[in-house]
């Protein structure tokens, strides 16, 4: 019954402990804090905190990304004129926005005309670039390979896409997302209305394939190993060379139903592609938007993704400025 | 244990279920405007409608024959409606009165020891408001067809109508230093508590600024409008969308909102009620600025002006279409002969 429960049943209390040794010289230095458990925590996940490793590159960046983010905080305080009250009530719809139109790609502007976005920007990609580069040197330091970092780096991309690369490239800062809350909310919104709609997007067509997918095969996944394991599937790193009754109970469920299933290896690699094409199509489709298409309706129409539907209307829709006369002016 | 549990979830079930229905009771009921299977669909709920048909009922009214001696020639000063019959003229003011200072009754325009008397600053206004409402009904048929519009369908009773504004002038800002809200990033009922610009009016309603966003090809050919000014015009979009109770697709096909030849033919009536409202607010409205009283102007001095909510008022037509001016002949007549079109905007779109 434990493994048919929604919350993890099962919870190994043994005595902290610093993780495995590698290097006798450095496990002193790169585990700061004594290691604790917390019940509830191990409700979630594991229940030991700690230790922790900073470093130079973590301290870099928390200390970048605390620059970006009080930019951005006291920006936002201060369009309520100081009111805290103001600010906690309106927090969702306050913002730092990008810079003006009429300063194009100019590195000097106004701070109150978008100078802090650039450097709330300028600052939170230092720090995420400095976090990027942790978590490679983390999984270089504790030999393993490094897949997270990769992944991590997707979506960097898509980040400085949005934020850097296609502001370049079609020459205005103000195509920038602002920083908030529903503001960056309006900016999907209002670029989708500008660029004539990006459902029509290829690349923003299969980002949404791997966002969606990867919620399938996530489901799926989990799924599999929860109701296989009451036989051992959660061991699935073992049971990739050494397939127990689980690996084989779990494929033939899915031959079974499908015909086909992935390995206690593969559906991994699935997982992670998936993952990480979701920023990376998501990416390259908003770096084209306004740079090589401007209107992805008309494009759809020209390459025959749109479909055509018959005229419903009792009278055609026309125009109107094509025919338009003012009225007479009115007489003073 | 187990008991509680199961209550908890039921009760998390339930919190997770009014939390997502965006909290309107249903029912929803849609209608379709389109063709099938595109999503092209009005929705309402038929409760919130109910209240909103009690708002929007018609006074009754009673007819006035148009023989007899002219107002022009019995009474003194009648310098807009002197071709009225008395009758028509003492039943006309006796309307307007009820719909616009019912409680004030005739003194709030005129001075009572002398209804010929100049100076009450209500006078000259009321005058002008008659000349604008048959402007509209003469001249704007291609947004009011012959429905047309008298003093109630913007006034309902008040003196000022409910549904005016001020340009709004910039918020209070700790610092010049640091980013103020330039013109956003509050919740405005002007443009639906949303985050966008919240004074679509000043730009679009009083000025011309351009609204037309999307280029005519599917690549880039020059159209460098920004995001920032489709914001701008998606406040302009939710203001019309409140203003009369309707979703984007009662004028759009939302696939490609700027093609005309997808669009319900609601859009072409909404498009010339835009160039009404300018014609309205700089034409009548403006030029009032110097007859009303200080208490009167906005923040910044301005007038009230005029937009889709002043006459709407929620409904996707005034009164839900019933017109009152079978009573009010005088309000309307024919417009005058118009010059060979020109077009008064660049055309950036697509015509197939």
């Amino acid at each position: 019954m434990d493994y048919q429960n929604l919350f993890t049943q099962v919870q190994v209390v043994a005595e902290p402990h610093h993780g495995s040794h590698l290097n006798p010289r450095k496990d002193e230095r790169e585990r700061i804090g004594q290691p604790f458990l917390v019940h509830l925590f191990g409700r979630l996940g594991n229940a030991q905190i700690g230790p922790v490793y900073l470093g130079t590159i973590g301290i870099a960046s928390l200390f970048f990304g605390m620059i970006g983010f009080q930019i951005i905080g006291w920006n936002m305080l201060s369009s309520v004129n100081w009111d805290p009250i103001q600010f906690i009530r309106q927090l969702f719809w306050l913002s730092l926005d990008p810079p003006l139109p009429k300063h194009g790609l100019s590195l000097v502007m106004p701070l109150s005309e978008g100078g802090w976005w650039m450097m709330a920007g300028a600052f939170l990609t230092a720090s995420i670039l400095l976090w990027w580069w942790r978590t490679y040197r983390r999984a270089i330091a504790l030999g393993m390979g490094t897949h997270i970092a990769w992944a991590f780096l997707a979506a960097i991309w898509l980040f400085l896409v949005l934020g850097f690369f296609r502001p370049l490239l079609v020459g205005s800062w103000s195509e920038g997302v602002p920083f908030g809350i529903f503001s960056h909310l309006d900016w999907t919104a209002a670029f989708s209305l500008r660029y004539g709609n990006l459902f029509y997007n290829p690349f923003h067509m299969l980002s949404i394939v791997f966002l969606y997918g990867s919620a399938l095969l996530f489901a799926m996944h989990g799924a599999t190993i929860l109701a296989v394991g009451r036989y051992g599937g959660e061991r699935e790193i073992e049971q990739i060379v050494d397939r127990g009754t689980a690996s084989e109970r779990a494929g033939l469920f899915w031959r079974w139903t499908m015909g086909f299933n992935a390995t206690m290896e593969s559906i991994h690699r699935w997982a992670w592609w998936f993952a990480v094409l979701v920023p990376l199509t998501g990416g390259i489709g908003i770096l084209l938007t306004g740079t090589v298409v401007d209107n992805w309706y008309l494009w759809a129409v020209k390459h025959g993704v749109a479909p055509a539907y018959p005229d419903v209307y009792s009278i055609p829709t026309v125009d109107p400025s094509a025919t338009f006369v003012p009225p007479p002016p009115v007489a003073k | 244990m187990n008991s509680i549990k199961r209550v908890l979830s039921l009760a998390a079930l339930a919190s997770a279920t009014l939390i997502l229905s965006a909290c309107e009771r249903p029912p929803v009921e849609s209608v379709q405007n389109g063709f099938r299977g595109t999503g092209m669909a009005s929705v309402y709920n038929p409760r919130t409608l109910a209240a909103e048909a009690e708002k929007n009922a018609v006074p009754a009214s009673i007819p006035a024959s148009a023989d007899g001696p002219k107002a022009g020639a019995v009474y003194k000063n009648v310098k807009v409606l002197g071709n009225l019959s008395v009758a028509q003229f003492t039943n006309f003011m006796v309307a307007m009165t009820s719909w616009v200072a019912p409680e004030q009754g005739c003194a709030y325009c005129h001075n009572v020891a002398n209804f010929a008397e100049e100076g009450m600053y209500t006078k000259t206004v009321s005058r002008k408001m008659i000349q604008m409402t048959q402007r509209i009904n003469v001249e704007w048929k291609s947004h009011v067809a012959e429905t047309g519009v008298t003093c109630y369908t913007c006034h309902r009773g008040n003196n000022i109508p409910q549904n005016v504004w001020f340009t709004d002038p910039a918020k209070p800002q700790g610092s010049g230093f640091l980013s103020g809200k330039n013109g956003q990033n509050t919740p405005s009922p002007s443009v639906g508590l949303s985050d966008l610009p919240y004074d679509p009016f000043t730009p679009y309603l009083l000025k011309a600024e351009n609204i037309r966003m999307n280029g005519p090809t599917a690549l880039p050919t020059g159209n460098k409008n920004s995001i920032q000014d489709t914001e701008k015009v998606f406040g302009l979009m939710v203001h019309m969308s409140t203003s009369l109770g309707v979703n984007c697709a009662y004028c759009h096909n939302t696939r490609a909102m700027p093609e005309w030849s997808q669009s319900p033919p609601q859009r072409m009536t909404a498009w010339y009620g835009i160039r009404m409202v300018r014609d309205l607010n700089n034409n009548y409205m403006v030029p009032l600025t110097s007859v009303f009283p200080a208490h009167r102007l906005g923040p910044e001095g301005d007038v009230l002006k005029n937009n889709c909510a002043t006459c709407h008022q929620g409904a996707y037509e005034p009164l839900y279409g019933v017109s009152m001016l079978k009573d009010y002949p005088f309000l309307t007549g024919t417009p005058a002969p118009r010059a060979a079109p020109k077009s008064d905007e660049k055309k950036t779109l697509t015509m197939k």
